[in-house]
């Protein structure tokens, strides 16, 4: 086993955990937090998708222990419990960015990573390239592209 | 996956020792091949010996005439880096073109590079750059250092440190991509180096990385596309599989070729 200390969502965690645990699993079966969904498993879907200091990675392909002493960021630690959604969520609300809503995590997180780092207005080319790791099965992704366009734009009035 | 025990070293000599101190230990930095690969049981190294927490190891600088880059620099770290998009552009936008965003937030230079994957970006422009691959014991150029599918010149206690890059007169890289996998089913670097012209090719050889000669030759006379007509690439020894013969393979090192030539003198 091998002590880990991080921080989830802005608290402090310590843990004991077996080095093979993958940091998805440490979030869903140890923390409980199950907003961060496992699809393909093999790191080509993104519905891993988390912030490990501030940046997007697939948490289905990172060790738990890799992360001891870094900052973890998932889709719970957008917006409290009961408090207004992150601009990103309401976008995909308001733009119907979902149907079964198993990637959406994923997509939402990549896409808050995105306007990080490439800012609030994102030419739609640009938002179906960064898509390249984040598969969705329903919406044919017109709606995900729109919502993130919006939810970008949202974002800078909200900062 | 099976069970392993973790390591995180501080230094790259603690990290060689621990090598030496553990039979079969594998290092890990981005850990996204080795993780899939150890997930599907594939490998089961019985010590994970990580790198990332290595001060220092993915420092990108100019040193000379040379681009440095540290073994763990991130893909991401290169493809946004002004250093490397001063020194060689077609670099940093080879490094932003590898798998997808969150892939680039974790996958290293040093990873790809000891994975040495047939399919791999960085192989092809390590070779076609001429860079010497430096590790805790030597300096290896590029030539010894690929040696064949998932081989490398690397020893057991070895440790890639960084790579020098020598600056290019031009150079570009073109990928084709494998719609599924969005691998480079081809993937051409050329580069017009003060002394010569290299030509490197990935996703193509049943041996991994190599330089088509052919290519190389016409272009030393003149850099340009147009000197390439009626030069092509033989189809003996590249991969034929559900994805592409060999001879399609062939006729892309071509394409890409000219298409590199192109994008190069277009700079």
């Amino acid at each position: 086993m091998a002590k880990i200390s991080l921080i989830v969502n802005g608290n402090p965690v310590n843990a004991n955990v077996d080095p093979r645990t993958l940091l998805v699993q440490f979030l869903r079966e140890n923390l409980r937090l199950t907003g961060t969904h496992v699809g393909c498993d093999t790191s080509q879907c993104g519905a891993c998708v988390v912030h490990l200091d501030g940046k997007a990675v697939k948490s289905c392909t990172t060790l738990a222990v890799m992360a001891d002493g870094h900052e973890v960021r998932t889709i719970e630690g957008l917006a409290a419990d009961g408090a207004p959604l992150h601009p990103m969520q309401e976008a995909f609300r308001e733009h119907h960015g979902l149907q079964c809503g198993f990637c959406t995590p994923g997509m939402i997180m990549t896409a808050v990573d995105l306007v990080n780092r490439k800012g609030h207005d994102l030419p739609d080319h640009v938002i179906r390239e960064e898509l390249e790791g984040n598969l969705c099965r329903c919406t044919g992704y017109q709606n995900i592209v729109t919502s993130i366009a919006a939810g970008a734009k949202a974002m800078a009035k909200s900062a | 996956m099976y069970e392993f025990k973790y390591h995180r070293p501080a230094t790259v000599r603690q990290a060689a020792n621990l090598l030496v101190k553990n039979e079969d230990a594998k290092v890990i930095a981005g850990g996204h091949t080795l993780v899939p690969v150890m997930k599907q049981r594939l490998a089961s190294p019985p010590h994970l010996i990580d790198l990332s927490h290595i001060e220092g190891l993915d420092a990108i600088e100019m040193k000379g005439r040379s681009l440095v880059i540290g073994a763990t620099a991130k893909h991401a770290d290169v493809a946004t880096s002004p250093i490397v998009g001063e020194a060689i552009p077609a670099l940093a936008e080879l490094a932003g073109g590898i798998g997808d965003p969150a892939v680039r937030h974790k996958g290293t230079l040093g990873g790809s590079l000891a994975n040495n994957d047939p399919t791999a970006d960085y192989p092809a422009a390590v070779l076609a750059l001429g860079a010497t691959i430096v590790t805790n014991k030597r300096r290896l150029k590029a030539e010894e250092f690929f040696q064949g599918l998932f081989t490398t010149a690397l020893e057991n206690d070895e440790i890639i440190t960084k790579v020098m890059f020598p600056l290019p007169k031009k150079a570009a890289y073109i990928k084709f991509r494998n719609q599924a996998s969005r691998y480079a089913l081809v993937g051409v670097f050329v580069a017009k180096r003060p002394s010569d012209v290299r030509v490197a090719v990935t996703g193509a050889g049943s041996d991994g990385v190599f330089r088509a000669t052919a290519f190389e030759e016409a272009l030393k006379k003149r850099f340009s596309h147009k000197v390439l007509d009626g030069v092509s690439a033989s189809a003996e020894g590249l991969n034929s599989d559900l994805h592409g013969s060999a001879e399609y393979r062939a006729h892309l090192i071509g394409v890409l070729t000219r298409r590199a030539v192109e994008a190069a003198t277009a700079k």
